[in-house]
């Protein structure tokens, strides 16, 4: 059964439309609600063997509902889950060669490091030496060793975390899902953790579905990012692609932590354009769609905000906030029409002060059209 | 898929719901409708309706025992949460060390048998007994109290049956609290007996009324209590049932009175859960 | 602050003292010579020979023994199986059955006692052991199925997925996972509703038929009619079985914990 593989070509949209990779997951029209609100509204997505995907949104994205749908612990509404080709929808979570890292971890409190580890191995009557070796073997991979006799209670978060990767990794699923497993270990552990985690599936070569909410985390270990937002995909891509070319305000503002700045299209040129915003002209790039006396929304970074005490080519704007954080200096300005913008730069600017009158702008380079299709502002 | 799962679920809770409608629901439904039957002179019941068995249920002597049966159980329900709730707060202040050993003394007893030990009481309160002997060597009294076979001692019996379910509900409700609650209105400037009122006891009422109910309910039927300690002078509803089962043989008459039994302690239980807004006995499970 | 804590250990170790002072009694009165409570007369262990020759009291202990054993153990299967169940699905009727179930303990016992006698007889069911094992069974599965419930609630639901997750089966799921950790609430529910068939007086004396005698049964027509001391005997027994077992558990745990204290330190 599992030798049946089917070679089919990846969505267009996908960054790594690459007609010799493999499918390994499918999900087609996925729909699910809880009683009258819709978790998930259509969905169809293509996983690649071997690739590390993230699923980034906000809590009550959907995201783990997804999860849930492809480990067989919800039943979707409608829509299909395919594994290798083959129809895994009705299946029970028993019957799929998908594996799960929980959230809490989910450690059995009553089994120790050893029995944990080994629990889906005996269930499939591994002979018990083999278990041990076996055990031991994926101890040594998640520099655990020495620790078979622990009980989970005796385990730091970090630990319980190494042993709840282990135990799944020990069944090699065709899919490892993990939900949020960073979200209770501290910035320090948490980076850590997640080289280490980039480093096993580089090292297994198993295909890793991750959930969380961390654009950080999501950009430092994916090959592709999925950006969920209300029960749908807003953006799937690489995280370059998520980060330098969002192509919704959302994603913009979620991932990049982005100004979103709407005007009028007033001339579009060969390289550049030109869009009224407050009676002021800025530029920014071009993109396809674009109509003249259209209206245009861009993103900008926060790094990417100039600021001038001179208006010459930018917004009038006044400064509202200014703080230190991180080695960056955050401000905040309002514009003339009441809308914010942020920016940060390294270093301290001693000049500029609360209340200030000043000029925001940016290159146009920096400046990426968003929400192209429709017409609505972030 | 669904369906099977929940079909397989089903059948965890089939023995619960079956054993509970055929041997809970079942018998109780029969007591009510044998409470409107008539009972014939000779030995059996008439199967034809009558509201006789409560309109009889009105003659003084029936209505007295039921307010002895209520007065000696509120009674005992006071002298219980009285006793009862400082043993039970005092004890969920003590080391985790000492709390585990009085939770065992406790449990003690519970395992030895409550007739036994209420002869326990019958050695020492009797005329010539241990209590006694002890009062008139000391020169306290001349003749020796009679306790025993009056309402003190039925009283002492019920406090000691069931205060061990009012000190464990208050005291697991009490080791529930977050004392931080308290520290905050001392903080705040409420006196020692301002935040134990206002706090403490607040928190502490659905232990605490968990408590009452497991000692008011059982109180009205534990009538062997009222027979052993008691002599006869106190007749309650439970002994009037059983005397209509046994020698009066009267089942019509005997189910009419534990039908108002239960709704009286029925009502009860209601209020509990109005006041406290918990489902369960929160506190003792 | 000091005085207040020893105030209250007072408080505590009094009314402790007043709680076994009749224990006491009954343990001292089992070693007298006289048949009499009146004072102590001389040590003897008379008593103890009596009861050994005493065969329905011997009788009604063992009867009583078994009753709660068989009681326990269907209320043990019905009730834990009852709260997995109604935890795991939302049944339209599950809050009825959860009052209805839970309705034998919160009525005077006089009631069940009754209703059952009726009950019983409608059914024409002979009295004895098994109308004693049915009405026991129905106030113990209360006790087992509310303890298993609390502990229900402190289980994460995502240990069980994830054993699902790691391959095993509903039931699988439910002999490795979840009886192992609902365990302490069915053993202390068990015991909790082992004692109270063991003591019980009230429902027992309306079902167990004119042949079969429990021992609470023996014990309170004893008092009625009057008791011999050999009843002292027998309970000092029991208290004794009863500290018995508890040192042997306290001295396993004890070693267990130490045990478990050497492999965290390795």
């Amino acid at each position: 059964m599992n030798d049946i593989r089917h070679l089919q070509e990846t969505p267009a949209d996908s960054a790594v439309a690459d007609a010799g990779k493999e499918t390994l997951l499918e999900l087609k029209g996925i729909s699910k609600s809880f009683g009258t609100t819709d978790v998930l509204k259509d969905i169809d997505l293509s996983i690649e063997r071997g690739e590390f995907i993230t699923f980034l949104g906000a809590s009550g994205c959907g995201k783990t509902t997804t999860l849930r749908i492809i480990a067989g612990l919800e039943m979707p509404d409608k829509g299909q889950v395919i594994l290798e080709g083959r129809d895994v929808t009705m299946l029970e979570p028993h019957q799929r060669d998908v594996n799960t890292v929980f959230q809490n971890y989910a450690l059995f409190p009553h089994m120790n490091v050893e029995a944990n580890i080994g629990y889906g191995l005996r269930i499939r009557k591994v002979p018990k030496n083999e278990i041990r070796e076996k055990v031991k073997k994926m101890l040594d991979l998640v520099q655990l060793s020495g620790y078979e006799k622990r009980m989970p209670s005796e385990l730091s978060g970090g630990q319980k975390q190494r042993v709840a990767i282990a135990r799944s990794l020990i069944n090699s699923p065709k899919l490892l899902l993990l939900d949020e497993p960073l979200g209770a270990l501290d910035l320090k552990l948490r980076r850590a953790m997640q080289t280490e985690l980039k480093r096993l599936q580089k090292k297994l070569g198993i295909t890793f579905l991750y959930i969380t909410h961390d654009q950080e985390e999501a950009i430092n270990m994916s090959d592709r990012i999925v950006v969920m937002r209300d029960g749908q995909f807003e953006q799937i891509g690489t995280p370059d692609e998520i980060y330098n070319r969002p192509k919704t305000s959302y994603v913009a503002d979620f991932v990049g932590n982005a100004n979103i700045i709407s005007g009028v299209v007033e001339h579009i040129g060969e390289e550049l354009t030109d869009i009224r915003v407050n009676n002021c002209l800025i530029t920014a790039g071009t993109a396809d769609g674009l109509k003249k006396g259209g209206r245009a929304v861009v993103a900008v970074r926060r790094e990417n905000i100039k600021v001038c005490r001179e208006c010459k080519k930018g917004l009038p704007a006044v400064i509202t906030d200014k703080s230190f954080n991180a080695g960056q200096l955050h401000m905040a300005f309002k514009l003339e029409d009441g809308r914010e913008v942020v920016a940060s730069h390294y270093g301290i600017d001693t000049d500029l002060t609360v209340d200030q009158k000043v000029c925001v702008g940016w290159e146009p380079q920096h400046a990426v059209f968003v929400d192209l299709e429709d017409t609505q502002e972030a | 898929m669904e369906k099977k799962k929940r079909s397989g679920l089903f059948l965890t809770v089939a023995p619960l719901y079956i054993f509970t409608l055929v041997f809970v629901a079942g018998p109780l439904l029969y007591m009510i409708a044998l409470s409107f039957a008539t009972n014939s002179d000779g030995w059996g019941t008439l199967w034809k309706f009558t509201l006789e068995n409560y309109k009889k249920i009105a003659d003084p002597v029936y209505l007295k025992s039921f307010s002895q049966s209520f007065q000696l159980a509120f009674t005992s329900t006071i002298c219980i949460t009285l006793l009862g709730y400082p043993f039970g707060y005092f004890m969920a202040k003590q080391s985790a060390k000492w709390k585990k050993r009085i939770m065992l003394l406790i449990m003690v007893p519970f395992w030895t048998s409550s007739l036994i030990r209420m002869y326990g009481w019958i050695i020492l309160l009797q005329a010539k007994g241990v209590f006694n002997t002890l009062l008139v060597k000391l020169g306290i009294i001349e003749e020796p109290l009679k306790i025993l076979y009056s309402y003190p001692a039925v009283v002492i019996g019920m406090i000691y049956a069931l205060l061990p379910f009012m000190v464990l509900s208050v005291y697991s409700s009490v080791e529930k609290m977050d004392w931080s609650l308290v520290e905050a209105a001392r903080d705040l400037g409420a006196s020692r007996a301002k935040a134990f009122l206002t706090i403490t006891l607040k928190l502490t009422l659905p232990g605490l009324l968990t408590g009452v109910i497991l000692s008011f309910v059982p109180s009205m039927g534990l009538f062997f209590i009222a027979d052993i300690l008691g002599g006869n002078k106190i007749v309650l509803v439970g002994s009037v049932i059983q005397d209509q089962l046994t020698r009066g043989s009267n089942w019509p008459f005997a189910a009419a009175l534990a039908v108002v039994l239960m709704v009286l302690t029925s009502i009860m239980i209601y209020l509990y859960r109005k006041i406290t807004h918990v489902k369960d006995l929160e506190g003792f499970f | 602050m000091r005085k207040k804590h020893k105030l209250s250990g007072i408080y505590l170790a009094v009314l402790l003292l007043v709680m076994y002072l009749p224990i006491v009694m009954v343990v001292i009165f089992s070693f007298n010579e006289s048949k009499l409570t009146a004072s102590f007369t001389g040590f003897s262990l008379k008593w103890y020979e009596t009861l050994w020759h005493d065969r329905d009291i011997k009788e009604a202990l063992f009867n009583s023994i078994l009753l709660g054993v068989i009681s326990c153990a269907i209320s043990a299967v019905i009730g834990t199986l009852g709260a997995v169940g109604m935890a795991r699905a939302d049944y339209k009727t599950k809050g009825m059955m959860e009052y209805l179930s839970t309705v034998p303990i919160m009525i005077p016992e006089i009631i069940l006692g009754m209703v059952f006698l009726a009950f019983f007889s409608l059914l024409n069911l002979p009295f004895g052991m098994t109308t004693l094992v049915i009405a026991h069974t129905t106030f113990c599965i209360p006790y087992i199925f509310m303890m298993v419930k609390a502990r229900l609630v402190g289980i994460d639901r995502s240990l069980e997925e994830a054993a699902r997750d790691l391959g095993a089966s509903q039931i699988r799921t439910f002999f490795d996972i979840t009886l192992p950790l609902i365990m302490p609430a069915v053993l202390s529910g068990s015991l909790l509703a082992f004692a109270m068939s063991f003591d019980d007086v009230v429902i027992s004396i309306f079902v167990n038929g004119p042949r079969l005698n429990t021992l609470p049964v023996k014990v309170y027509t004893q008092l009625k009619t009057g008791v011999t001391p050999e009843i002292n005997a027998l309970c000092t027994i029991i208290l004794a079985a009863i500290v018995l077992v508890l040192g042997i558990s306290s001295l396993v745990q004890k070693r267990q914990e130490r045990r478990r204290g050497e492999l965290s330190e390795r």
